[in-house]
Parts: structure tokens; sequence; C-alpha cells
């Protein structure tokens, strides 16, 4: 079982008690459209992803970060138990969505991006392996189902 | 593949960081040394803690190399020839970290730059350094 320590803890608290879902789950997921064009192989169904401009103003893309968002607050809720947590998840993601789980850590990378932008020079390098730790947890337990 | 505009863009950057070289060059190999601890054994000769001389000449030295870079894309493989040289027969830093070394540039870039760290920038920053460090590679094997 991973092993958090207080710091770690209570940072990933700290930086989700703060952040505002309805613009970082956007700003996440758009900018893993941009950055990483080919992950958009997997929303076909968005509409318009032709450039930049039309993935960010896209309501269906900011919708899905959304939701990939309050997602990610449930593992902030239950960090000790991320295995549990996301195996219903890892197992949409396998079996209907056919998702190739080296994605998961280009959009984790993406938002750890968007955070850093909003949170300057109090994202320190501690700051930010301890959200990587957690995000790449996360990321291992949606891949943890696929076979 | 660079675009024109994203060239323009990248050399764009690079050249305002250039006066805040030591400070952005510092940070990036300090998250690195935060996030990926195995990454430090490359450094046991220097003194890497936080602010010190050798971390801040250090990063300075990684920062102009890569804005020189930027200024002309095209001529990568000239410009790192001597770089090439050193990483692959003195210093024979494993490439892998070199990705590690990347995102944390990034992560240094998103925190001074803020919102102007657009993903249209970001997603040309990660081509150039990617393409920087395949070239820095070049002479490995």
């Amino acid at each position: 079982m991973v092993q958090w320590t207080d710091f770690e803890r209570a940072t990933i608290q700290d930086i989700f008690s703060k952040m505002d879902y309805e613009t970082v789950g956007p700003a996440a997921l758009s900018r893993c459209l941009v950055v990483y064009p080919w992950t958009q192989r997997y929303f076909g169904n968005f509409g318009n992803l032709y450039n930049a401009a039309a993935i960010m103003g896209n309501p269906l893309v900011a919708k899905h970060g959304q939701t990939i968002l309050y997602s990610l607050e449930r593992g902030v809720k239950n960090m000790d138990n991320l295995k549990d947590t996301y195996a219903k998840l890892s197992v949409l993601h396998s079996e209907k969505l056919r998702v190739d789980p080296d994605n998961f850590k280009l959009l984790t990378d993406c938002l750890t991006i968007v955070v850093a932008a909003q949170m300057g020079k109090t994202f320190t390098g501690e700051v930010q392996a301890a959200l990587q730790k957690f995000l790449a947890v996360v990321v291992s337990a949606l891949g943890r189902q696929y076979h | 593949m660079l675009s024109k505009k994203e060239k323009e863009l990248i050399a764009d950057i690079w050249e305002s960081l250039t006066p805040v070289a030591e400070d952005i060059g510092a940070d990036a190999l300090l998250r690195m040394f935060a996030s990926y601890p195995g990454t430090k054994t490359y450094f046991s000769h220097l003194d890497i803690s936080p602010r010190s001389a050798h971390l801040l000449s250090h990063g300075k030295k990684i920062v102009l190399a890569i804005a020189e870079g930027a200024q002309d894309i095209g001529q990568l493989t000239v410009t790192l020839a001597p770089l090439q040289t050193l990483h692959a027969y003195q210093l024979r830093i494993d490439p892998t970290n070199f990705k590690l070394f990347s995102h944390c540039m990034l992560v240094a870039l998103a925190c001074h730059m803020g919102e102007d760290f657009t993903p249209v920038a970001h997603a040309a920053m990660d081509k150039y350094l990617s393409a920087f460090a395949a070239v820095l590679s070049e002479k490995y094997r």
C-alpha cells in the first residue's frame, strides 16, 4: 500500500480544497488535447477540435474536464484506498473506452502544469513532487484492471 | 514538427528568459531533484542545495544553452555539437533523464509565466525540448 507522509497528505488536501474545479478541469483536458493532439482520438464525438481555439472553447471538452476533476476528488478523499476507488473506472477505460493507459500520464502532466501556472511560486518542488506522486498512484489504479 | 510560428514563439520566450536564466535553471533542477531523486546521482560532485552557487551557475548554463539553440532551431545539430560530445563521452547521462528535466522545465516555465504559458506555448515548448534532448543524445551510440 502507498505510504503518505503528513506533508503529502496535507499538500494534496490543500491543493484540491483551494481548486476551482470548473476552470482547472476544462483547462487541463483542453491543454492535453492541444499539447498531445493524438489524444483527440478518444473524443471523436465531441465536435470541433480543429485548432487550439476550438478545443479551448468546446463545451463538451469543458464538461468532461469537470467530470474528470470531480473523479479525482474522490481519490483525494480516499487516498488510502485508491485501488478500490478507481477499480470500476479502470474497467470502464479498459473494456469500453479502450484508452491506452499511457495517455493517463499525459493528462496528469497537463494538470500539473495548470496547477503550477495558478499557484506560481507557492508550487514549490516539494509540492510538485507530492502532487505528482498522488497523480501517479491514481494513474496506476486506473491502469490496474487492464488485461 | 515545429511550424514557423512556433519557432518564433519559442525564440521570443527564451530571449525574454535570458535575464533570469539562473533562477529558471536552478528552479527546474531543484524540481527534478525533488520529484526524481535518482537524478541527484549525477551531481555528487556539486552542492545542489537551494540557492547554492553551484546550482545557480549550473542552472544558468543549461538555460543559456537551451536559449542559444532556440535562436536557430534549424541548426540545432550544429549549435549543440560540442554539448553532444560532452554528454555522450564524458557525462553519459541516461537520456531518460532528459525527459524528466524537460518536464520540470515546463513546470518552472508555468510557475514563472502563469497564464502566459498558454496551451499553444506549452505545446511548442514541449516539442522544442524533445528535439533538443534528441539532438543531445545523438552521439551516444
